[in-house]
């Protein structure tokens, strides 16, 4: 017995310091470590300090695969240690912001996340021009529709919806989205499962403002998806990996840098733009009113707009950048990429989603029950 | 007969093991995909170790498995002790039936009202920040309590009480009483519950879900990982974890049965 104990407590130490290397390794394995040229200025004022990051999962270069480390690398530069964790929806990331039992020092939420948490008093102001390296964003993702003052929030990636297809099992199909509701293509075809997406598919195909608050403009996009149901093989969100990846689906709507990764995998697929526009949406870097680390804060997100450390973000996240550094840099993986960043008049109704109240969602998730029951 | 009772057993242990196996299969695969093979490579399980995000979550995973397992082990066996040594009759049912009832309750119940709880208490305290590690290890501890109650419990109750009263009358305090005739007696009985708060620990999500603010465990990065995709690194990791388990049973059922085996003899 005492030896079994033993050896539980051996193997718990071993664990607990397999841990603490993985967190010590610094150089990569082939030991030319890559030497980082900084634009802004990192004092060490802040170090012992400690930041709290609230990001999406798989959303910052992480140092696998020999790519920047992103966290240790603002961590070695400045002595602010990051506490890094992660949310996969805005709603996960609101409902514990407002629960009050966390604080951070740093958030990235969605559009329209960021819209409803200033309506709500949830997020610090700061003059974001004043960070040096702001003059790398691109002058479109300025002074958009939720920060028209820029007061707010720095763009970190952007994308847009289009539909993904394998050409190898149905060739070349019309660029709309009625495609997904062809007949041709029955069983074959997947669908957004969360409502707002679904939706913008259904207004998009019928004009619609998508942010509209007349529930006549809801109702007949109901209408039509329940149209779409009968032809359809699943409503899916991030299954659609695999059953476009293994040919099992034929054709999707999903997100452009998430295309790129099944494409790696499956060259059959194929991607394009709806001629009707799409939704886009931007993430965007806040502080929480609840910082209590605001100037390092600060200093992590002008970190973050480094171009070494912005490029390797985009390189990993595969989403588009809205960072001039990145986008004008020939050595990027995903230079012009005609996915990532078509030309202005390729994808010409680009919207945005914006905080819909509350009345109005929950007459639309009340609809979206009504079609998963028809 | 036995030919069909084989293919039963087969069936079962197929239907058990078949989705480790895929796991562990697609943990080998060179491309970046979680189901499509295409070709036999180690890289997941080298760029593991450098995938600092998922080690801090292992390790947060593994010290609090290892704090409240040993603590609510430590906690439970003396709570079975104390609640057998009730007078009455209704006393000893009452305790149980509050024991029973944390287990019975649904998960999500159980996190809601916890974090509810801890960030009343975190205000009332002024914290700027109410939940974190001692948080999660505190939620941990209150659901593997029952657990350990219910597993030390049996044996107390099949140890014969003029055991400890003989110790007694041969000039053992009562401490002594316990430790060198009861405690041993239980041993199996406590380690069956300390095996079962670890391994409860180890893969709670709902609880820690709601409890764990920054401090977040392995199920919750996974969970985490679903805006986009989850990649083979966690398979190499659960492959490894799985592996890890494997050997430290084949390890504990070795060691019991020479055990046995030299007790037999005596």
């Amino acid at each position: 017995m005492k030896r079994f104990f033993t050896l539980l407590l051996c193997l718990c130490l071993t664990f607990l310091v397999c841990g603490c290397n993985g967190t010590a390794i610094v150089t990569p394995p082939d030991g030319n470590e890559l030497e980082i040229e900084y634009e802004g200025t990192y004092t060490k004022e802040f170090a012992g300090t400690t930041i709290y990051v609230y990001n999406w999962g798989e959303y910052i270069s992480d140092g696998s695969d020999d790519s920047v480390d992103v966290n240790k690398e603002f961590e070695k530069l400045t002595g602010i240690k990051v506490n890094y964790a992660t949310f996969e929806s805005n709603e996960t990331m609101y409902s514990q912001l407002k629960s009050g039992g966390v604080t951070y020092d740093i958030v990235i939420p969605s559009d329209y996340m960021i819209q409803r948490l200033i309506s709500e008093d949830m997020l610090k102001s700061f003059d974001v021009t004043k960070l040096s390296n702001y003059h790398y964003i691109r002058d479109d993702y300025k002074s958009l529709y939720f920060d028209p003052k820029n007061i707010y929030s720095v763009p970190y990636n952007v994308g847009m919806v289009g539909i993904i297809y394998n050409k190898a099992l149905i060739g070349e199909p019309d660029h709309s989205w009625t495609t997904l509701w062809d007949e041709k293509y029955k069983d074959m075809s997947l669908m957004f499962s969360n409502p707002r997406d679904a939706f913008m598919i259904a207004q998009m195909i019928l004009g619609q403002d998508l942010n509209t608050t007349n529930k006549a403009d809801w109702d007949a996009a109901a209408q039509l998806l329940k149209k779409q149901k009968k032809n359809l093989q699943s409503y899916v969100m991030d299954e659609v990996y695999g059953k476009m990846e293994t040919g099992e689906a034929a054709i999707a709507p999903y997100y452009a840098g998430d295309f790129l990764t099944m494409y790696d995998i499956n060259e059959d697929l194929e991607f394009f733009y709806p001629e009707e526009g799409t939704n886009i949406f931007v993430d965007s870097i806040c502080i929480p009113a609840s910082s209590q680390n605001t100037e390092a804060a600060k200093l992590y997100i002008n970190f973050l707009l480094e171009p070494q450390i912005a490029l390797a973000n985009a390189e990993y996240i595969g989403y588009a950048s809205p960072n001039t550094a990145v986008i004008d840099n020939p050595d990027y993986y995903y230079y012009q990429n005609e996915i990532l960043y078509p030309a202005e008049d390729a994808v010409k109704n680009r919207q945005y989603y914006h905080n819909i109240d509350s009345e109005i969602r929950k007459y639309y998730e009340n609809l979206w029950i009504d079609i998963k029951l028809y | 007969m036995k030919a069909l009772s084989r293919l039963y057993v087969a069936l079962i242990l197929l239907f058990l093991y078949a989705p480790v196996a895929v796991m562990v299969f697609f943990s080998f695969n060179e491309g970046g995909s979680v189901w499509v093979f295409t070709g036999f490579s180690t890289q997941w399980y080298e760029g593991l170790l450098e995938n600092t995000e998922m080690l801090t979550a292992l390790q947060h995973t593994i010290i609090i498995a290892v704090l409240s397992a040993l603590i609510s082990t430590v906690l439970g066996t003396a709570a079975a002790v104390g609640i057998l040594a009730f007078r009455k009759k209704f006393s000893v049912k009452l305790s149980m039936t509050l024991t029973n009832i944390p287990m019975m309750n649904a998960d999500i119940v159980t996190g809601v009202s916890l974090m509810l709880l801890f960030i009343f208490f975190g205000r009332l305290l002024g914290l700027t920040e109410s939940l974190g590690f001692v948080t999660v290890l505190i939620a941990h501890i209150t659901f593997n309590l029952p657990y350990v109650i219910l597993s030390v419990m049996p044996k107390l109750k099949q140890l014969d009480v003029s055991l400890s009263e003989a110790a007694l009358d041969l000039g053992c305090n009562n401490f002594q009483a316990f430790f060198k005739v009861v405690l041993p007696n239980i041993s199996s009985g406590i380690f069956t519950g300390l095996i079962m708060a670890f391994t409860l620990s180890l893969d709670d999500f709902v609880i820690s879900y709601f409890t764990c603010g920054h401090y977040q465990t392995l199920p919750i990065v996974i969970y985490n990982m679903t805006k986009k995709t989850v990649t083979p690194d966690v398979y190499a990791l659960s492959t490894f974890i799985f592996i890890s388990i494997f050997v430290l049973l084949i390890l504990y059922n070795t060691v019991q049965s020479s055990g046995e085996k030299r007790r037999a003899k005596q």
